[in-house]
């Protein structure tokens, strides 16, 4: 950056990225506003409402994001271990303690106020993550500091579904790109981790054994190509035995394991069930909503199924429709570019530090942003499975919000401070 | 930086994939995709139905005959309704905790979410006794709408009634009516009913995701004003026809009276009738029934259903055709030994006196049978052409008159009456070579002769305009212009000319003004009235009394056709009535003497129900019908009048003539 303006605190900070944090920030607001609107409380900070306490966690978050730009960033490196420490006790204290909110045991009431400390507890491993994996930058990546940072994900992960909260457990797993961009998963193990989404999601469509026909099929037809090569061969027997093993696992773990509310809503995406009145409900009303706000939306507090409350948890987890009904194509295009600018311009900051552990931190959450980024959008238009995720900065919800303001401004307090050493 | 860096590529390529592979998704479901539009607004939009004010019918002096009264429908939304005090909304629209609940489960069988009709149409008394305690029967609010009403419960076959629409009426009406909607099912109700309805409004309302109503959508936009029908003006007199229906009371027949000058329809009365009013309401399915199974058939429409052998009016008919053809003049004589006799001398046809000789006007007053077998056997024998061929002339002269066919009035139902065709005979006899011998009581208006009292009312009002009518109705004016339909417009001649009608109008007033005329009883000081007394012999009772006059003779203002089924002579029962209607109309007052007028009002000539094995049998027929649910049986087809018309004739007639068989045949 030519631009080596600094502000009072001695740090440069990454101007763009605190502006698309609050254009989220207040498009959240606005649409909290439509969602949840209550004619006599028309007001954005009628403090009944859950529009005017989003106002006051908008406001906490700015001055939370202010503390942690003038916390010295060596802080965040040094503590995570107890960072960390602090979380995973919370996880365990709220399977004792916690309120259950929707069969998820996720909240410690904290007087009129819950926290979620698995929302926290992203923060916190991609802080230790990055303390550990930076630790190791020097060397060449082996397994058994991967067998390490693999623990540092798992065990939050496992607390997680203790409670069970399948959607923030599943967040964790984002992280992969952070392996990946290390050097610890290669980009063919990328590409098997695809292939595996791939054949988990024809297994539940197609019978196994037709599927496992069709594999053979086409390994027969790869193994003609390749017939030269006896190595080839092999290896391509080798796929087969895997893939075909891997099939009937997911077929058995899909029957056996799964809770059935959760094989229904996974049914319902891939179309093999057809129940607009159930399980379907949410998913045919969040289509609804988005479908017909058309190109430029019923307009602001005009949208029907918004107004009338036809789609569930419409503040929270489903806060996309009210962009998709009321703004439209043009809104919804809005919201996904400012998602995607941030996306990409974390992973820019990433790329410029230094120092290993702000670029792993970086990368972390710039993970844990496109998970729920993509996990909750596709699920209000039926692409992926209904979890209850969180937009994260729209959605409503204090604990949501400022966890990932938290997970972001450390980020640009390390960036601030790039060029110095942590 | 480190040796994995250009990584970061593949990471941004999946980001902006996802990102493409959302946008394509959106742009799939909002711009390509417009059912999810349609999906949102029945989400939200619920039509409701504003429902028009029926038409209101008034009579020609503008007096009400049907109104349109407030009532009550009690709505329900099952979900809502809890912790009520089933005992109490019982007690208040009177239905027990049985049918309380067999109402419940239906409306929650329609939706538990969504209101529907739990009890219609509770009178306002009823209403006003819920409204005190509406408040604590959670769920259920009234609606209201209206039903008709009829002031003075007259009239009833002539005003019908409206009925629910059934899947048949739904289908025919390509969508204009829906379930629940009312229809007329007879009577003008029916024949008008397309001016009556008026169109239904829409107000689209928004409901949320609990079916709980938010507003009005886009401001009205969408909404349609509900149009009242239109308002019809009979042409019904409402005194005349009070008065009618009073002396008609307890007799079974018919009043027509008509105005000439214009066709319309003063009087119309069907007796017995019923009351207008039992065909609304909760209670109408069972009085519906109890009208059905009613012996004398009150839903019978008698003055256009019913056909009786006209007997003596047709004489009026006869005498003018036979001038108009040319057989007879008004100078022409036959001498009346006190029977016609044909057939070679074989066969006589009685007279009801000795005449003597006789003239045309002679022939109307004295009402001589020997006469007008004359007049037929010229018309058929003497025209140089063979039988069949001179009856269908003679056949095509008299339906000139309205007889034989419908009128077209504007009612439904209206039955044609018979005149047969010569094919008739000529099946019947097995050659084309009969003659009037083989049907000479057509002469004198029996026989194989049917005609409705609408039509014998008809003749009555072309022989007083000497000559020509105006199809018969009862609807003069129709909405705000008071439009008159134009086939009600248009001048109808009979075929035969002016100059041949006042030596046939002299025997009738003569009927009546004469001393000694059989109608010289019910003669009318200071107003001329030319009528015609008949009475029919009914094998099976009493006689059938009938009566027909036009008056005042110059300039008539009204022709009128009384008939009254089991009474006895024409002169003693018919005569009366008719002739107090035309003064009624006339001078607005009564003269008759008052012995007079009590003998009819209080008379009582129903017949006494005598055969149980047919009236089981129709009502088995008719109870078949309704089960059916065809709309037909709203109009008995299958009703019979229990009375047979069978011509007088000679006691030995049988022995003289095997040629003729008079047949008793009944008409509907």
């Amino acid at each position: 950056m030519n631009n080596q303006r600094a502000n009072n605190f001695g740090v440069k900070i990454d101007w763009l990225t605190i502006l698309l944090w609050l254009l989220l920030c207040i498009i959240g607001w606005f649409n909290i506003h439509a969602a949840v609107y209550d004619p006599e409380q028309p007001s954005l900070f009628s403090l009944g409402t859950n529009y005017g306490k989003q106002s006051i966690y908008i406001i906490s978050a700015l001055i939370i994001g202010a503390c942690i730009l003038i916390i010295d960033a060596k802080f965040f490196s040094s503590a995570s271990p107890f960072i960390y420490g602090v979380t995973v006790i919370l996880l365990m204290v709220v399977l004792v303690v916690g309120r259950n909110v929707g069969g998820n045991q996720a909240w410690i009431p904290l007087g009129s106020f819950r926290l979620q400390p698995s929302e926290f507890g992203k923060l916190a491993t991609c802080l230790l993550l990055a303390n550990y994996l930076s630790s190791q930058s020097t060397k060449i990546p082996n397994t058994k500091s991967l067998i390490i940072a693999a623990s540092i994900v798992l065990l939050p992960v496992f607390l997680v579904m203790l409670q069970p909260d399948t959607g923030s457990a599943l967040a964790f797993f984002s992280l992969i790109f952070v392996f990946y961009r290390e050097g610890y998963v290669n980009t063919n193990l990328l590409i098997f981790g695809g292939l595996c989404i791939l054949l988990f999601v024809l297994t539940l469509l197609i019978n196994q054994w037709i599927l496992i026909g069709i594999l053979a099929g086409i390994i027969g037809l790869l193994m003609y190509f390749m017939r030269r090569r006896r190595k080839n061969l092999i290896n391509l027997g080798i796929l087969f035995a895997v893939s075909s093993l891997y099939i009937c696992c997911v077929e058995f773990a899909y029957d056996n394991i799964l809770q059935a509310h959760q094989r229904n809503r996974i049914d319902i995406i891939l179309g093999k069930m057809d129940d607009p009145r159930g399980q379907g409900y949410n998913l045919n009303q969040s289509k609804i909503a988005i479908g017909s706000g058309q190109l430029f939306g019923k307009g602001y507090l005009q949208g029907t199924q918004t107004k009338y409350n036809f789609v569930p948890e419409q503040s929270t987890d489903f806060i996309f429709c009210t962009i998709g009904e009321e703004w439209g194509f043009v809104g919804c295009v809005t919201v996904v570019a400012i998602y995607v600018t941030l996306l990409l311009r974390i992973v820019h900051i990433a790329e410029r530090q230094r120092s290993a552990f702000a670029r792993i931190y970086a990368y972390g959450v710039a993970s844990i942003l496109f998970f729920h980024f993509f996990i909750n959008i596709g699920m209000t238009i039926g692409i992926v499975p209904v979890i209850g995720i969180p937009l994260p900065f729209l959605s409503y919800g204090g604990s949501s919000l400022w966890s990932f303001t938290i997970l972001l401004f450390i980020m640009l307090r390390f960036d601030s401070n790039r060029k110095g050493i942590v | 930086m480190n040796s994995f860096f250009a990584r970061k590529y593949v990471i941004q390529g999946i980001f902006i994939s996802v990102a493409i592979l959302i946008i394509a998704r959106l742009f799939y479901l909002q711009i390509i995709d417009d059912s999810y539009l349609l999906s949102a607004n029945n989400n939200v939009l619920r039509k409701v139905i504003v429902y028009p004010a029926r038409g209101v019918i008034l009579d020609r002096n503008g007096e009400v005959l049907v109104q349109n009264e407030p009532v009550y429908d009690l709505i329900v939304t099952p979900r809502e309704a809890k912790d009520i005090d089933t005992l109490l909304l019982c007690n208040l629209i009177n239905i027990d905790t049985v049918g309380f609940r067999k109402r419940m489960d239906k409306a929650r069988a329609q939706s538990p979410y969504r209101a529907s009709i739990f009890e219609k149409q509770l009178s306002s008394r009823t209403y006003a006794k819920l409204q005190e305690h509406l408040y604590k029967f959670r769920g259920f609010y009234v609606q209201n709408r209206t039903v008709r009403s009829y002031p003075d419960s007259m009239a009833a076959q002539f005003l019908g009634y409206i009925l629910e629409v059934n899947d048949r009426d739904i289908e025919r009406s390509k969508g204009f009516y829906k379930a629940g909607d009312y229809i007329g099912a007879s009577g003008v109700e029916s024949s008008y009913e397309e001016l009556l309805r008026g169109n239904r409004g829409v107000k689209n309302l928004m409901v949320d995701a609990l079916n709980r109503p938010k507003g009005i959508f886009s401001e009205g936009k969408y909404d349609t004003l509900a149009v009242s029908g239109d308002g019809l003006v009979s042409s019904l007199d409402k005194d005349l026809q009070i008065l009618a229906e009073r002396l008609m009371k307890n007799k079974i027949g018919s009043v027509v009276a008509i105005e000439p000058s214009s066709g319309e329809i003063l009087s119309f009365v069907s007796s017995p009738s019923y009351d207008p009013n039992l065909m609304v309401g909760r209670e109408r399915g069972n009085n519906y029934m109890k009208l059905l199974n009613d012996p004398h058939k009150p839903m019978f429409d008698r003055p256009i259903q019913a056909s009786y052998p006209p007997g003596s009016v047709f004489k009026v008919v006869a005498a003018l055709t036979a001038q108009q053809a040319g057989v007879i003049d008004q100078h022409s004589t036959f001498m009346c030994p006190g029977y016609y006799s044909y057939g070679g001398g074989r066969a006589r046809m009685r007279c009801t006196h000795v005449h003597g000789t006789t003239s045309l006007v002679h022939s109307i007053e004295g009402s001589c049978n020997t006469y007008y077998g004359h007049v037929y056997a010229r018309m058929i024998d003497s025209r140089g052409m063979s039988g069949p061929k001179a009856y269908d002339l003679w056949r095509e002269g008299i339906m000139k008159f309205g007889i034989g066919q419908k009128l077209g009035i504007d009612l439904p139902g209206e039955k044609p009456g018979l005149i047969p065709t010569s094919d008739f005979y000529t099946k019947r006899y097995g050659s084309t070579k009969w003659r009037s011998g083989y049907n000479i009581s057509l002469s004198i208006g029996q026989g194989e002769m049917g005609i409705t009292p609408l039509q014998m009312a008809n003749i009555m009002a072309i022989v007083a305009n000497r000559g020509f009518y105006y199809r018969p109705h009862l609807i003069k004016g129709i909405g705000e212009k008071k439009i008159v339909k134009e086939e009600f417009t248009e001048k109808i001649y009979a075929g035969v000319d002016t100059k041949y009608y006042e030596s046939v109008i002299e025997g009738m007033s003569r009927v009546v003004n004469q001393p000694g005329g059989t109608g010289y009883s019910v003669r009318i000081n200071g107003i001329e009235m030319c009528g015609k007394t008949g009475t029919v012999q009914n094998p099976h009772g009493e006689n059938h009394a009938v009566f027909f006059a036009f008056a005042p003779r110059e300039n008539p203002k009204i022709a009128i056709a009384v008939f009254v089924e089991n009474a006895g002579y024409g002169g003693t029962w018919a005569g009366p009535i008719a002739s107090m209607l035309v003064e009624k109309h006339l001078k607005d007052t009564i003269t008759i003497p008052k012995y007079i007028q009590d003998r009819i009002f209080n008379a009582n000539l129903l017949p006494a129900v005598k055969v149980a094995a047919p009236k089981a049998k129709d009502a088995a027929k008719v109870a078949a019908n309704t089960t059916a649910g065809l709309p037909k049986s709203r109009i008995p087809s299958t009703l019979r009048i229990n009375a047979d018309f069978s011509p007088r004739v000679n006691e030995d007639n049988a022995r003289v003539n095997p040629l003729i068989e008079f047949n008793s045949q009944v008409y509907e």
